[in-house]
Order: structure tokens, then sequence, then C-alpha cells
């Protein structure tokens, strides 16, 4: 095809690089420089897409980020797809794949419309509130058809092939926007030395000048913006970022921007040639000052069939015949209620097309666009407006009528006009959405017919964006601005830069004007549309406020207005204006609903940054991990930490070698540990070094035990409750000198623990000395544990590992394998132990001392499972495993680790006092243990005493704990049962959902060695 | 009150639609009421609804500050199970998800309620402990809950990444069938619908300043349109509940936390069902408009401002990534905020007060949509009889004295 309505010359862009790009399967060509958008036009691209819920073919509306139609499908393949891009905004690069997100089999020959066509009688507002529920089990069926309907593009099915930044970035003056107003800004502040990043969202710098009739200093406006922009460049002080969106404007002059690196180039930054490249990057900007000069956004009028392609927002056509060279048409009826919009029809003359009329709502505007356009030969009706478009597929024709827009009438005879495109334009908004995410509500301003900015700290608004549009006074306006912010950051010099020359315009003051009255009245009127993307029209909001939705932000849900991906650029203020004209209400006092970031939509990648596959979360290994990987050991994820679970090794059977299950690996590694020696690498239980003065004191105040009497060199077991008197974490804690402790928490609990005791000192108990330090990283632990513990020990170390030298709970310096080392007598598995801790870099030479020695007493390795085993077997809790927040130490039978006494009261103790706490027939750790003895008990079954009632039935309690014990050649549990201790010998029934009913024996929780003796031999 | 339907639909349009009635009338308060409840989102509706259709109380006032169903019945993610572990939690939760089965039907209005289907992952050991405990508990407790594998897991939800490739790969998870999303404004507007047709005023724009306590009784409420007598006023204010307490003179045990959520643009079907996971931290459905719904946990601040802290939204997309590695490329639309009041069991509130006929039902912290059919019905039961009905009887002020806490941070683990 030809780019039948692309000029020979002028635009922006670079004739002399051709681009081939594929939309909705054909091929076209277009030029560096190009949008999407311009590149379709310039084919004579009239239906880009099928509207929402009418399908209706739908044409590019508007040039920006406010487009509502042209919402396409991008990426050539699968990982590369991106749903919902906007044409406008998507420059043209070479190879280009593109479609209509709706429309099939495709966007001209579209089977939905029909539905839409005759169906759309039946779909006002919210008709699907109103049916779809007869018979009820058919609503899931209509679903999956409203869903099919429903949704723009598609997510792709494939991970994403590039990557993405976060960058961090500080300034004092921000400026968000590099049109006129934002350059002067940018200019001012940068010359004043002010660290400056100018930020903005097209493919070059300089917003409304690319497109400006006007001239500056005599020179065309857009060698001025060439000029600035260059300028800025050179300064070492100024960051600019061109493709940079300003998204989202947070508390405290937090602004968030996304850059779009390479998606201007090629679909992913590989195929851009820039492999290892980021598609794009979050700088996350604290602002000294922020300048918003974001400009406006033209509102289109809302009239009958406004929405067939060759409907046009008026400035639209100036910018792609200016910046784009090319012309969507042949023949322009312009409809307008402004001067400004005159540009179009004079762009659209001088481009050499016919304009047929411009029809003026105002009775006698006489501007100087206005006498240009008359002088011009322009025919211009006044008083009138374009009441309804004619055509199907394009535009054929605009029906004109005379109006009143006090009473909302037509008052004359319509006179029909041939054309095929029709621009309107009522009016501008300036674009508020940033000002508005910071919860500022936006003001009306009746001079303007539109909402501006309401003040914020640390913001400045500047040109457009707060209704300031005349091209001079817009310069003049940034370039004070743009000094008042950088004065505002510090730098108290600064002054504004010279305005530059540009002709005062004289302009005829707009009229109010959002929806075109119609011969018919408006709920029989043909569809006029407010927000195109949505489908939603001026009946519906009219619809909506007869139902008695008479809140904007009802009127909003109820018809979708304002929803769609452009979040109601162009449609917003005309509801609103509906709205009001219904309700009898001036638009602020309908007021606005509330614009949230993003401003423009952003890819979860971009958010994500780098925080994703494998530095989503980071993975925690102790000194050992390697040797663990080379023993062939299975992990568990136990907070970061990466743990030895089980260490399965090879076994022949039948002249096959395989590897152990875990099951196998397990009851081997149990036996190991009770018949000769085992060993746990215990590294990643947190250790918190505690020191100062006041160190014992707080001990006591945070564990619920005592801690006066702990002598250096003692060890002792504590509990930590939460206020709520719940268990919240346990371990022990060694005395290594007056004012020295080393506590230890559990593995998953370390930070936690770390930041509760932060919290009580910094906000309770400040008067307190005491210091806490994370030590978990810096010492490894290994703990060897079994009857031949102290033999092995003895062939290692120059402690004294006597008995009655070395006691249970006893710590002692000395060197282990060379190396100093702190040796603890405790035991996590019920047999004689020695927790070892060195510092992390001797590790793997004492390890690998350890089972060099080990050797003879068959040292074995076991991992987290064999651990849970032998302590299970011995009762031994694990804190967030057999507990869950709701459990007290007294449910745990552990009133021996309660000091009630305590001169000072302790966190959790006054919870414990209250009476649910304090009842006798709470849930109670016990132990279980199944009838059937090759049963091993669900982990989380349900206790119940009679398995015969009926659902909902009664709970007793669960199974905390769950593990066959080769010892006891049995399956056996831990479980939490109501009034469990006075239930000792009783029989309880845990009902599965395979239909089958466990039965077990209510038991102490110590299963072996109730006295305790092995532990201390 | 005109009634819905397909056949209404049909009748209408050949009438342009220019005689539908109004969804709910504009009253001007009267002097005094049988009932006033404060706060005009889906649980004050829905309770003034049921006292009127249940109980026959309909000389009922809803007072509302802003617009009916405007603060977190608007902004949450419409999720709607019941898969609670604790008795008295899974009781209250279930009862609501009995009354969500039949809700489109019973108001006239559809309430959209898809029932997709809810996935709670587990990523760890422990997390799988939890996930069997707490199936068991729901099965026993008649709720439809079942634990089921990596490879049933991909068959329910093809988009998700089971892969081993995963930081946390997915072991399992818990699947409740009956569980699903619903259309969140369409029930306040139902409710409002259904109350007013019963006689119900909603006065919308009317904000209580005050309570009129004389002797330890109710006697009204002040409001910027005048004082409104009545003997029973129950309070349903959700985020600002703490603020309407201390008016009264009571303290509540509540904290207000900013909760965000967001949107990507709409997709085509992509998302069969509702995934959750505390462990990953992230949760995503798809709405019937095709806008991944996306949120995760509450901002750790306290704050009465609707919107958050950036680093939350990071986060939430983290994880949803994490788990759904194609959505990379998916764009977000927009982000925003509500005020959870949030209690330290993750429990609500549903009590009487020390005031004599003042009651108050909050607390909800970021489970509150959900509930809200069974919550209005419980509460309506209990203001209609003075006595609080036996579902919500557990959730008394009372157990923070007593420490009767009912301990669901597992189960509302990540903020939905």
């Amino acid at each position: 095809m030809t780019q039948s309505n692309r000029l020979n010359q002028g635009g922006r862009i670079d004739r002399s690089r051709r681009l081939s790009f594929t939309f909705n399967g054909q091929q076209y060509m277009g030029f560096a420089g190009d949008t999407l958008a311009s590149a379709l036009l310039a084919n004579g691209v009239d239906i880009v897409n099928r509207s929402f819920k009418y399908s209706r073919p739908r044409g590019i509306t508007a040039a920006g980020p406010e487009e509502p139609n042209a919402i396409v499908q991008l990426g050539a393949s699968e990982a590369a797809q991106v749903p919902n891009v906007r044409a406008t905004q998507q420059a043209l690069y070479d190879g280009l794949v593109a479609r209509g997100t709706n429309g099939w089999p495709n966007v001209q020959r579209d089977v939905m419309s029909w539905v839409g066509k005759l169906g759309g009688g039946f779909m006002p507002p919210g008709f699907y509130y109103k049916t779809f529920m007869a018979p009820a089990s058919m609503w899931m069926t209509y679903e999956k058809f409203i869903r099919k309907g429903a949704g723009l593009g598609r997510a792709p099915t494939e991970a994403d092939p590039d990557i993405y930044d976060h960058f961090n970035q500080h300034c004092d003056v921000l400026v968000i926007g590099a049109g006129p107003a934002g350059l002067a800004a940018a200019l001012s502040a940068a010359r004043a030395g002010a660290r400056v990043i100018l930020c903005d969202e097209q493919e070059e710098m300089g917003g409304s000048l690319l497109d400006s009739r006007e001239a500056i200093d005599g020179a065309p406006a857009s060698a001025w913006a060439e000029q600035v922009v260059s300028e800025l460049a050179g300064l070492a002080n100024v960051t600019l970022l061109p493709r940079t969106t300003a998204n989202g404007y947070h508390d405290h002059n937090f602004v968030t921007l996304h850059e779009r690196r390479t998606e201007h180039l090629a679909d992913t930054a590989a195929g851009a040639g820039r492999e290892g490249e980021v598609r794009a990057r979050l700088h996350r900007v604290r602002a000294g000052r922020v300048v918003l000069a974001s400009g406006s956004h033209e509102r289109p009028l809302v009239y009958a069939n406004n929405d067939v392609p060759g409907n046009l927002v008026a400035g639209a056509i100036s910018v792609y015949i200016r910046r784009y060279g090319v012309v969507p048409g042949q023949r322009l009826v312009l409809s307008t209620n402004n001067d400004h919009a005159y540009r179009a029809a004079l762009d659209w003359q001088e481009a050499g097309r016919e304009v047929v009329a411009v029809v003026d709502s105002r009775a006698k505007p006489d501007g100087d666009l206005v006498k240009q356009a008359r002088d011009a030969g322009i025919r211009v009706i006044t008083g009138s407006a374009v009441m309804e478009a004619t055509g199907s597929q394009r535009v054929s024709g605009a029906k004109v009528v005379a109006i009143d827009t006090e009473r909302f009438v037509v008052t004359g005879k319509v006179e029909t006009l041939e054309c095929d495109t029709i621009a309107s334009s009522g009016g501008y908004s300036p674009v508020v959405h940033l000002a508005s995410h910071t919860g500022k509500r936006p003001q009306w301003r009746d001079d303007l017919l539109g909402f501006v900015p309401g003040e914020f700290k640390g913001m400045h608004v500047a040109g457009g964006a707060h209704g300031v549009y005349a091209l001079g006074e817009a310069l003049a306006d940034g370039a004070g601005v743009g000094a008042e912010a950088a004065r505002a950051a510090g730098f108290k010099e600064a002054a504004a830069i010279a305005v530059p020359d540009v002709a005062v315009r004289h302009e005829s003051p707009i009229s109010a004007l959002y929806q075109v009255p119609h011969e018919k009245p408006p709920l029989r009127a043909p569809k006029q549309f407010v927000d195109l993307q949505n489908d939603v029209t001026a009946a519906a909001v009219e619809l909506a406020t007869r139902e008695g939705f008479e809140s904007i932000e009802h009127v909003k849900r109820y018809t979708a207005l304002g929803f769609g991906t452009d979040q109601g650029k162009l449609g917003n203020i005309n509801g609103m204006a509906i709205a009001a004209r219904c309700l009898n209400r001036s638009i602020p006092e309908v007021g606005t609903t509330v614009f949230r970031p993003n401003y423009t939509p952003v890819s979860f990648g971009a958010i994500v940054g780098r925080h994703c596959r494998e530095l989503f979360d980071p993975e925690r290994y102790t000194a050992l991990h390697q040797w663990h990987v080379e023993n062939g050991a299975e992990f568990e994820d136990v907070g970061q930490w990466k743990r030895p679970w089980y260490f399965p090794q090879k076994r022949r059977a039948g002249g096959q070698e395989r590897l152990e299950t875990m099951h196998e690996a397990v009851a081997r590694e149990c036996l190991a540990v009770r018949r000769g020696v085992g060993i746990l690498d215990a590294s990643t239980l947190g250790k918190i070094d505690i020191q100062g003065p006041d160190a014992r004191e707080f001990l006591g105040r945070v564990y619920t035990n005592k801690w006066a009497k702990l002598a250096p060199g003692r060890v002792r077991y504590g509990l930590m409750c939460k206020d709520d008197g719940m268990l919240m974490d346990d371990g022990t804690t060694s005395c290594l000198a007056e004012n020295h402790f080393l506590m230890t928490t559990t593995t998953g609990g370390a930070a936690g623990v770390l930041e509760w005791l932060e919290l009580w000192h910094q906000t309770e108990w400040p008067e307190l000395q005491v210091y806490f330090n994370s030590v978990t990283d810096h010492w490894a632990t290994m703990t060897v544990t079994g009857p031949d513990a102290r033999k092995l020990m003895s062939e290692v170390t120059d402690i004294d590992l006597d008995r009655e030298q070395f006691k249970f709970m006893d710590w002692k310096e000395g060197k282990v394998a060379g190396v100093p080392a702190r040796v603890f007598r405790i035991s996590f598995t019920g047999e004689l132990a020695f927790e070892i801790n060195v510092q992390a870099n001797y590790a793997m030479h004492v390890w690998k001392a350890l089972f060099a020695h080990g050797e003879k007493y068959d040292l074995t390795p076991y991992g987290t499972e064999t651990m849970h085993v032998l302590r299970a077997e011995k009762g031994l809790i694990i804190a967030g495993q057999d507990t869950d927040g709701s459990v007290t130490p007294e449910d745990l039978g552990m009133h021996w680790a309660v000091g009630y006494d305590k001169p000072f009261s302790w966190i959790g103790q006054r919870a414990l006092t209250r009476p649910d706490t304090a009842r006798e027939d709470r849930k109670q750790l016990v132990g279980l243990k199944p009838k059937d003895p090759k049963v091993v008990l669900e982990e989380g079954a349900q206790i119940v005493l009679d398995p015969e009632q009926k659902i909902p039935m009664t709970m007793m309690g669960h199974v905390t704990s769950s593990y066959y014990s080769p010892v006891l050649e049995s399956g056996f549990a831990l479980a939490v049962l109501k009034g469990g201790r006075n239930r000792m010998g009783e029989t309880v029934y845990l009902p599965m959902s395979d239909g089958s009913v466990h039965q077990a024996e209510v038991v102490s929780t110590v299963f072996i060695d109730p006295k305790g003796e092995r532990q201390n031999v | 009150m005109q009634r819905y339907s397909g056949f209404s639909l049909v009748k209408h349009a050949l009438s342009h639609h220019e005689n539908w009635q109004r969804h709910w009338r504009n009253p001007t308060p009267k002097k005094r009421y049988d009932v006033i409840i404060v706060g005009g989102g889906g649980h004050g509706l829905a309770t003034a609804y049921y006292l009127a259709k249940e109980f026959g109380v309909t000389n009922v006032a809803v007072v509302e500050k802003g617009w009916l169903g405007g603060g977190n019945t608007a902004r949450n993610t419409t999720i709607v199970r019941s898969n609670y572990l604790w008795d008295e939690a899974a009781q209250l939760y279930n009862h609501s998800l009995d009354l969500w089965k039949g809700l489109s039907q019973d108001l006239n209005y559809n309430v959209m309620f898809s029932q997709r289907g809810v996935l709670n992952l587990a990523h760890t050991l422990q997390d799988m402990r939890d996930v069997q405990r707490r199936v068991n508990a729901n099965r026993l407790n008649g709720i439809d809950s079942e634990v089921v594998t990596p490879e049933q897991i991909k068959e329910i939800e093809p988009a998700l990444d089971t892969s081993k490739r995963a930081r946390y790969p997915i072991m399992g998870a818990s699947w409740q069938k009956s569980a699903g999303v619903a259309r969140h404004d369409a029930v306040a507007w139902g409710f409002a619908r259904g109350a007013d047709a019963l006689g119900v005023d909603l006065l919308q724009n009317t904000e209580v300043t005050g309570f009129k306590i004389r002797d330890g009784q109710i006697h009204g409420v002040h409001t910027n349109r005048g004082d409104i007598e009545a003997q029973t006023v129950g309070c349903v204010a959700a985020g600002n509940s703490g603020v309407l307490a201390k008016m009264a003179g009571i303290k509540l045990p509540l904290e207000s936390h900013p909760l965000q959520a967001l949107v990507s643009e709409p997709l085509k079907p992509i998302l069969n069902t509702v995934t959750m996971s505390n462990h990953v931290h992230g949760y995503v459905s798809q709405s019937d408009k095709g806008d991944l719904v996306i949120g995760a946990g509450i901002d750790g601040y306290l704050g009465y401002g609707q919107r958050g802290s950036y680093p939350t939204i990071e986060h939430t997309l983290q994880a949803i990534v994490e788990m759904f590695p194609m959505f990379s490329r998916v764009r977000m639309n927009r982000q925003w905020g509500g005020i959870v009041d949030t209690c330290p069991d993750a429990c609500p509130i549903l009590s009487k007060t020390q005031v004599k006929g003042l009651y108050f039902n909050c607390g909800w912290g970021t489970g509150g949509f959900k509930a809200t059919p069974g919550s209005g019905h419980v509460f309506a039961a209990s203001l209609a009889k003075g006595e609080m009905h036996p579902i919500a009887a557990p959730f008394s002020i009372d157990r923070f004295h007593t420490g009767a806490l009912i301990d669901e941070h597992g189960a509302a683990g990540v903020a939905h």
C-alpha cells in the first residue's frame, strides 16, 4: 500500500529511513520518526480496533496518551507480546508487528458488531446487574461469555526475555514535561545551578512547540525547543530523560519516572542490538521541588456517532500534519467552542486539503485565528455545532445545527455537510492527574472551564497545567516558576530567563460546550460517546443519574466512565459536565473522581526491577554448604536458608544402585545418633550477642523464666512470649561474662526476635543499658551428638570433657581441631551432645577434621528431618510448628520455665493471668501413639472424641508433629489437645479426608528416656 | 421495587430506558428511628437490609458521611472464601458464604458472585503442615477445602509457575472450590436498593459528629444535618471505627492501616481462579472486565489516607511476577488504597459496648468484603434482639480482657 495521506514534505520524520511494519497481518511502510498511529494514518488505515461493548469500528482519535481507541497488541514473538499499547505512543521501528485487540475475524468485518448493533439497545449501563440471574446455576456459564467478550489485549504466555532496572535519584528541581513551560522552567533552574531532572513522555522533547504555528524570536517554535534542549544537554547539573513518563506523585515529593530504553527500537533489547541492556528503568526520584509542566488535554465534543473513524480531536490534526507530515483525510469539518482549535483548519488547508467548514458554537467569535480562517476563505458557521456524524466505517458527513447551549436544545434546521473527517474541540483540561495523586483535590476554574491542580507543598505548576495556554504567557510562566522552584530549593539567586519574543494573539473567549444537544431527546438520540474506550455514552451517564447514582463516584462505577487504560483523560470532564446537567448542579458541585497512579500504564517488569528470578529473595548458605552439596544432601527452605533436609546415600539392591528414600535415610540417621554419633550443621540458628550492664535485667523481662542467677559458663533454656502471653520463640542463652550473653533463636525467628528486642528496648525501656548484635553469620555451629560424642570430641579438643568438669548446660572455651571454639553441652536430641561454635571461616576445617576422626565411629551427618524426629521423641518443641501463636508456656507443660515471682513484670505475664489463658481445659501439648504402629499420623490432622458425630464436628485439637520412629518401631506424634494432660491413656480419633479414621492413645510427650539419663552420660 | 430481569431489559429498551426507577430514594432524615446504622458501606447496608427483611425492623436509617459503598467496599479485591482455621471464624465466614450463594436472587441484583475457587499456596514444609491443618479443620467444619498437589495446581491454574525454578517452589495448596470473587460495588448497591425498598432511609452526605448518651444508654446521634434519635445504634465504619468509638468514650483495640491494591490493564481471560500465597506474599485474580486484581500486605504505618507507599507496590508485583513470570510485560493500570481497621488477633469485633444500645461491628482488617452478607445478617439479628447472635458472640470486645483471642493471622496472612 502507498502512504496516501503522507505529504511530500514537512514534518519531523526522516523520509530517508523507510521502516516496514505489519498491522493486522498487512504490511505497510512508514518513516523513522513516525509513531505507529501516524504511520497507520499515513497509510489510510481507518479502522484500528473494535470497541469494548458494542464492537463498533474505531479509528485513531488523538495523538498522545489520551488516545482511547488505538489500543494494539504488540510483538512479533510470543515472549515479546505487550498487550494494550497505545499506537499514538509507540514509536515505529522496522519489523514492528501489531494488531487490534478486539474484532473477529478481523477489525474490518467483525462478527461481534452484529451483537452490538442488534443488542446494543438492551445493554444500558449496568445491564449485567439486572440480568443473568436466572437460573442461578447458569451464572458461571454467562460469565464465561462475558469474560471472553471483555478484556483488551492478551498476556504473553512465555517469560519475559527482557530485564529492568531501578535508579534512585535526587535532584533540586524535577521538571515534568518538556513543552514551552517545562523547557523554560528547566532552563531557569538549571542556569541557577540547581540539579535538574527534566522528563518528558514523548520521543522528542518540545511538546506543543513541535506542532506550533507560532514563531519564537522570529524563528519556528520548534527551533527554540531544539536550542534549549541542546543547552540543557550541555549542562552537567541537568539530567534529560526523554521517553520518560512521570507516573506517580507520592508524599514528600517522591515521584516515580518510567524510562523506556528500547521500546522505540525493537520488541526486545536483544532485538535492538542491545543485548544485556535494560528495556525500561524506574527512576525513584526524591525532588526538592517539583515543577508540574504537564500541559493540557484537549476535550472532544460529545455528539452523535462521534466514534466513527474519522472523528478526531482538533489538536491531533495539527500534530499529525506538522510533526509527521500526515493529513488523515480529504475534507474536514471542525466543530469548536474556542479559537485555538482553528489551527487544525488552517493547517489542513495549508496541507492542500479541503476545509468544508468551521462550526463554532459561539455567536460572534472574532479572535485572530478566526479572522485568519475567514481571510483564508474558510466558511465559518457560528452559533452551531456538529450534532451528528454520518457514516459507519468512516465519516461521510457532518450534521450541523444551530444550538442554544443554555437551554440545551437545537434551534435551527439541520444542514448536512459532506466530509470524511470531523475534528472537534470543547476546550482544554489541564493535566492534573499527578497533582491529584498526592490526595489534593483539583480546583475548578470557571474562566478556564477546567480543573487546575490543588496546592501541594513542594509543588509548583507552570503553563498549560494550570491553564496558562498562550505561548508567550506559558514561556514567561515557566521561566518564572522554574526560578521560583530553584529559589525554594536553596538557590537564592535564581532568576527567570529572559522570555523570548512571541507575538500576542487576540483570542475570543471560550464558551462552555460539552455535549451537543440533538434533535432527539438524549436517551433516544444515536449514541453520543463520552468515554470511547469503555463505550460509555451521554445517555448512560444520564440514565445513571436518573437511577439515583448522584455521586460522581457512583456514576463512574455504574457506567465505567474513566475506568479504561486512559483513566478518562478525554472523557472525564465531559462526563462530569453531563452528570452536572442531569443533576442540575454545577461541575465543581459534582466534583471529580480521584486520579491514581499510574498516569499511563507501566509494565510490571519495570516496577519489579531486578527483584525477580534468582534475585527475588536471596538464598542463605552456611559455611558448610558446599560439603552438603558434595555429599548429596536434599535441602529444605527455612526462612531464606537452605538447610540440609537429609543425606540420602546410595544403596545396592538386586544389583541395582539407587538412592535411599527420605524414610530410609532418616531411619539410618536417627539410629546413628541413638547408637553411635551423628553431626548436624546447626549454623542457621539465630545468634544474638547481648551486652551491657543491664543485659541480665533485660533478659529477665523478655524471657518468661529467671536470669538473675545464671553464672558465667552456664547455659539456660528460655521461653519468649508475645504480650498476649503466647509463645513466640525459644532457645538457649549462655552467660559469657557478667554483662555478656549469647542468645540463640529459631532459624526462622532470628530477625523477628532481634527486631522484638530492639522494639522493647527502644520504645519501652530505653533507660536500660543493653546492646544487641546479630552474630548468626559470624559463628558456625556443629552439633556432635550420640553415645560416642565424647570419644570423638576428646580426639579433637583440649577442653576437659569429663562429665563432672563439663556438666550438662555448661559451656566452655577452648580449641577444637586447633581452632578457638565455644563448646556448649546442650542437647536437642536427648543424647549426649556438644555444640561446637567456631568462627564461620574455620568451619569447613573443623567439620572435615571431625569427619577424619569420626570415621572409626561411623560419624553420620544428619539433616533437619532427623533432627525433628529425635527432638520429638524427647517431647522437645519447635516454636512455630508445635506452637502457632495461641499456645502458652503452661499449655506446653513448661510451668517450670515461668517465673511468676520475678520482681519486674515480663512480657506476657499480665496476659497469662487472664481468665481464658488460665483455664484448665486449654489445648495442651501431649503425645499421641497411633493404635496401628505402622500409621504415621498426618501433621495437621484434627482430633475428635467421637468420630461418628455429624459435621460440623467438635474438634479437640490437632497433630503438630508426626514421624516414624525407628527406635520405637512405630509412628508417634505430638499434638495439642483440649484438657490433654487429664486425658492420658484415652483413645482419640482422627478422621481423614479419604474417609478413614485413625485411632491413637494419648501419652506423655516424652517417648524415649523419660528420666533424661542419656544426655547426661 | 421494580423487578430486574432479562425481560425487563427488553421492555425498557422499547421505551429507550426512560422509565427505570431510582435504585434508592434520597430521603430527608426523620427525627427518630428504631435503629440507626452508622456507616453506609457493604456491612452497614447489609445490616439494614437484613434488619428490615429478616427481623421486621424497617424504621431504620443508614447514616453515611460520603457516598454509599464508598469506603473499603469500593476498594477491596473482591475475594470471597471461608477457609478460616478456627471454628469461630470458620462459622462466621461460612455463614457468609452460604448467603453469598443466593445473594443475587435474594436481592434481585446480580452481584456476579463467581465461584471460581481459591488456591492458597504452600512453599515450605511448614506451609504444607499449615495447609493440611487448615484443610482438615475446614472439612470437619463443613467447608469444601482440599489439599492439592503441584500437578493438580497446574491443571487448575496453568499460568502459574509450578516448576522447580522458583525461589520457593510450590509444594501444594489448599483449594476451596466454592470460593471466588464478586462485583464489589454491586454488593453495596444491591443491599442499598433492597433496604430502601423495604423502607430503610439511606442518608448520604450525612456525617455523625457525636453520640447522644444519657445514663449509659444511647439516645441517638448528632450529625451535620441535625440530631437523629434512636435507642439502638450500630456502628459499622471500618477504618473510622476508632474515631467513632472515641466520640462515645470507648477505646477499641484497633489500628487503622493503609491497604493498597492494584490492577493491570484489561486482558483477555488468562486466570481461572484466585491464587494467594502467604509465603511469596501476593495474590491475584482476574476481574470479569479483564483486569488482573492484585494485592498483598498492609502498609506498616498507621494512617487514614486512602493511599500508601510505593515500596509495597514494588514488593507486591515482585511476588506476582515470581509466581507468574509471564506477567512481566503486562502493564499496571492503577493502584489505590483503603483504610483497614485491624485487631490484634486478625478477627473482627461484633459486640455490645459499655453504652447500652450502642453496638460496634468493626476490625475486619483485610478480610471484610467476603463477610459482608454474613456480618450484616448476624449483626442485624443482634441489634433486633438486643443479644449477640451465637455466631457473633465469640467476637465480643470482652475477648481482649479474657484472653479468648481467635488468632487468624495464618488464615488472614496475605491481605485479601
